[in-house]
């Protein structure tokens, strides 16, 4: 019997959609971290896998500490901090990745092309620090590894090649079958948020309406275990003004029903927002389970909107009428439960991201054989995952805490869509060659024609199911509405000014 | 009005009032500015070797003068046994000595360090150097000034008391070696700048932390 029900604004990203043109972080870099203090903040980025991603390497706990482990007894336990060990670091926090890890951020000194004095060489655009204000040497980037998959410095030193065998990895870097896709990453609005928990001063909060996690800029002191305790290092310390910040989900385009802007302008159209309504006595639970059951059991936590029972148990517990209706039309609620082909990434962090990837299954197996290409096996048109490129052990490392089972799975399905659109397109395949494949992966061809239609063919309203804020319920951001904007009307009531 | 009256009876108000009604103000119209404005993230080494040593450092040494202010009768209890008294007076000679060795790495790193020094303003280095100031010139007392341990509870008590009742009475420290009368007024200075400066940090203190649940979840809706 399900009493506590909670909605969440819950994303899915279809990676065998991603380009890698990193507009999403672009959209968002000039809408939020283009202040100063935050030129090195990327709330959204876009990684090359393999690769090491952005902070360096930021998958490897051994190094950064991130998330939540779990004691021998079965306890959850913040592994950078925690209660005691939080207040006796509040001088030094041991874990914070410091600006090196990321990036000296630069500028480039444009008007040194036009206001320089007439000479021999040509003048040029001094790359700046943008702490500093001095010339320096550009060693790092947000994306300094984009596309070097086979690069021996950045992409063999991904952690997620611990998971992999000794053939696979040399497979991997085999010059022909090389081989990369892109992951990109943002706030993953955790249900069991390590960030929230960590946070000595208490201003980070998840917001009970739509689950996004916030940081209260005036309770913020800067004690910096949100940094440390975040393991995808997604809670950034704005040097400037001494205090955390975080990608907010534009909940000011949301609540006036807006996608995100990394949403909006996402060019390959991989990006799916919408409600899920999970049942919130079961977080705890859920997060100490085994490590390959933590995808399954963070599905099971997801309710189905459709059930009567679930749909009362909401109301109950608060949830608008017009709330429950779009968690019944939320694509992400076909993509991760539905059609099981979303899984979060790096579940074993154990926060319980409602960020959720579907695996890519491209490219299609096949090697360059005396000058021309050849599909690995003839007989079977995509290939087998057997033979795929990307080793299932690798993605399994990235989204399902190592356990192949899900990942095959959801594989399986995207195998079955593509037969499913060939026989219905072009028309080569026998019908039962068809019918097996299916078979094979549990979907029907119904199904199938459903995941093509929203993987492929979505409109905007299709892709982005936003609820209504319902603010006339609201009052502001623990505010009367009407009383801020009497007193202050809209905007920042106050100059972010550095300290004192 | 004589220059020790106005020193040890009239600025001790105006440097708590001050205090008082900047941070009361500070907190109310300005609460964004409240950080503890850590430069860890850019630079973490010299750090580690200057604020742990510190704030340790300070914690004991202030805890220790606000315990006896508070209890000066244990005091009796303290020096009557040698071996008792010699371990608190290396205790806190080892912990003065340990803030005193903090506040000078910060200083260093905070006049060196390029990316830290972008983030410097004079408040920091004024407080700073008052910090150190006022630590190593309690530790001189203790080193200099042997019989320090009993004119704390003799003398410095009743003063601070009078303060404390209202009923200022100088008379207490009028006959102190002068380098005593620095740390006194050092130490209300100090208490003038908490407002504004970063010092207003340590009020701060996430104590709270300790019994909190892990979570937080906020309503925008008022529930039922």
């Amino acid at each position: 019997m399900v009493t506590n029900v909670r909605s969440q604004v819950a994303m899915v990203f279809h990676l065998d959609k991603c380009i890698g043109c990193h507009t999403c972080s672009v959209a968002c870099k000039n809408i939020w971290t283009d202040r100063k203090g935050t030129e090195y903040m990327w709330w959204n980025n876009v990684e090359t896998k393999p690769g090491t991603g952005f902070p360096t390497l930021w998958e490897d706990q051994t190094k950064y500490k991130g998330g939540w482990e779990k004691t021998e007894s079965g306890e959850l336990r913040i592994k950078s901090s925690g209660k005691v060990k939080g207040l006796a670091n509040l001088f030094h926090q041991p874990s914070l990745p410091t600006m090196d890890d990321y990036y000296e951020p630069f500028n480039f000194k444009y008007e040194d092309l036009t206001n320089a004095p007439a000479g021999k060489d040509q003048p040029t655009a001094r790359p700046i620090s943008a702490v500093t204000g001095e010339p320096m040497e550009i060693e790092a980037g947000p994306n300094w590894d984009d596309d070097l998959s086979g690069s021996p410095i950045y992409a063999e030193n991904d952690p997620n090649l611990m998971a992999v065998t000794p053939e696979e990895r040399a497979a991997l870097f085999e010059i022909q079958r090389m081989v990369f896709f892109y992951v990109p990453r943002m706030c993953n609005h955790c249900t069991n948020p390590t960030c929230v928990a960590a946070c000595p001063s208490g201003a980070m909060y998840k917001r009970g309406e739509d689950g996004v996690v916030l940081i209260n800029q005036e309770v913020c002191r800067g004690w910096r275990h949100c940094v440390a305790a975040c393991p995808y290092k997604k809670t950034y310390y704005n040097w400037q003004t001494g205090k955390s910040e975080k990608c907010l989900l534009c909940f000011p385009r949301l609540e006036t029903g807006q996608a995100p802007a990394c949403f909006h302008s996402c060019v390959g159209r991989i990006r799916y927002l919408g409600v899920l309504l999970y049942d919130a006595d079961r977080i705890e639970e859920v997060a100490k389970s085994d490590v390959g059951d933590l995808v399954e059991k963070q599905r099971e936590m997801i309710l189905n909107p459709h059930d009567p029972e679930v749909i009362a148990a909401a109301k109950a517990s608060g949830i608008a009428d017009d709330v429950i209706l779009s968690a019944q039309k939320s694509p992400v609620y076909k993509f991760v439960k539905e059609w099981r082909l979303a899984m979060p990434l790096h579940p074993e962090f154990r926060t319980l991201p409602m960020l959720f990837y579907v695996p890519p299954l491209l490219p299609v197996v096949g090697k360059v054989e005396n000058g021309t290409y050849e599909p690995a096996n003839p007989e079977s048109l995509f290939g087998s995952l057997k033979e795929a490129r990307v080793p299932v052990s690798y993605l399994a490392s990235l989204f399902s805490a190592g356990n192949p089972a899900p990942v095959i799975e959801s594989l399986k399905k995207l195998m079955a869509v593509r037969h499913h659109r060939r026989g219905v397109s072009v028309g080569d395949l026998r019908p039962d060659q068809i019918n097996g494949v299916l078979k094979e992966a549990g979907v029907s061809a119904e199904m199938c024609e459903a995941i093509y239609k929203l993987t492929a063919l979505a409109s905007f309203e299709e892709r982005f199911v936003i609820p209504a804020a319902h603010r006339e319920k609201a009052h502001e951001m623990m505010q009367e509405t009407e009383l801020v904007k009497k007193e202050t009307g809209f905007g920042i009531r106050q100059k972010p000014a550095r300290g004192e | 009005m004589s220059l020790s009256k106005w020193l040890f009876e009239v600025f001790p108000y105006l440097c708590v009032v001050a205090a008082v009604v900047g941070t009361w103000l500070r907190f109310r119209s300005r609460r964004f500015s409240v950080s503890s404005l850590s430069s860890q993230f850019l630079e973490n080494g010299k750090l580690f070797w200057g604020s742990v040593p510190w704030h340790y450092g300070i914690l004991v040494v202030l805890s220790g003068h606000f315990l006896l202010f508070l209890f000066p009768s244990y005091f009796s209890w303290v020096t009557s046994d040698p071996r008792r008294l010699q371990f608190f007076e290396m205790a806190s000679l080892g912990f003065g000595l340990l803030s005193v060795w903090g506040g000078l790495v910060l200083l260093f790193r905070r006049m060196t360090d390029r990316r830290v020094k972008v983030v410097t303003n004079t408040m920091d280095l004024v407080i700073l150097v008052l910090l150190i100031f006022q630590v190593s010139s309690g530790v001189l007392i203790a080193m200099i000034y042997r019989w320090g341990s009993s004119w704390y509870a003799a003398s410095m008590v009743p003063y601070l008391r009078s303060l404390v009742w209202l009923q200022p009475d100088s008379s207490f420290v009028a006959s102190m070696p002068w380098l005593v009368k620095a740390h006194i007024t050092g130490a209300f200075l100090i208490i003038a700048t908490v407002p504004f400066s970063r010092l207003v940090h340590f009020l701060s203190v996430p104590i709270g932390y300790l019994w909190r649940s892990p979570q937080v979840v906020i309503w925008n809706r008022k529930k039922a």
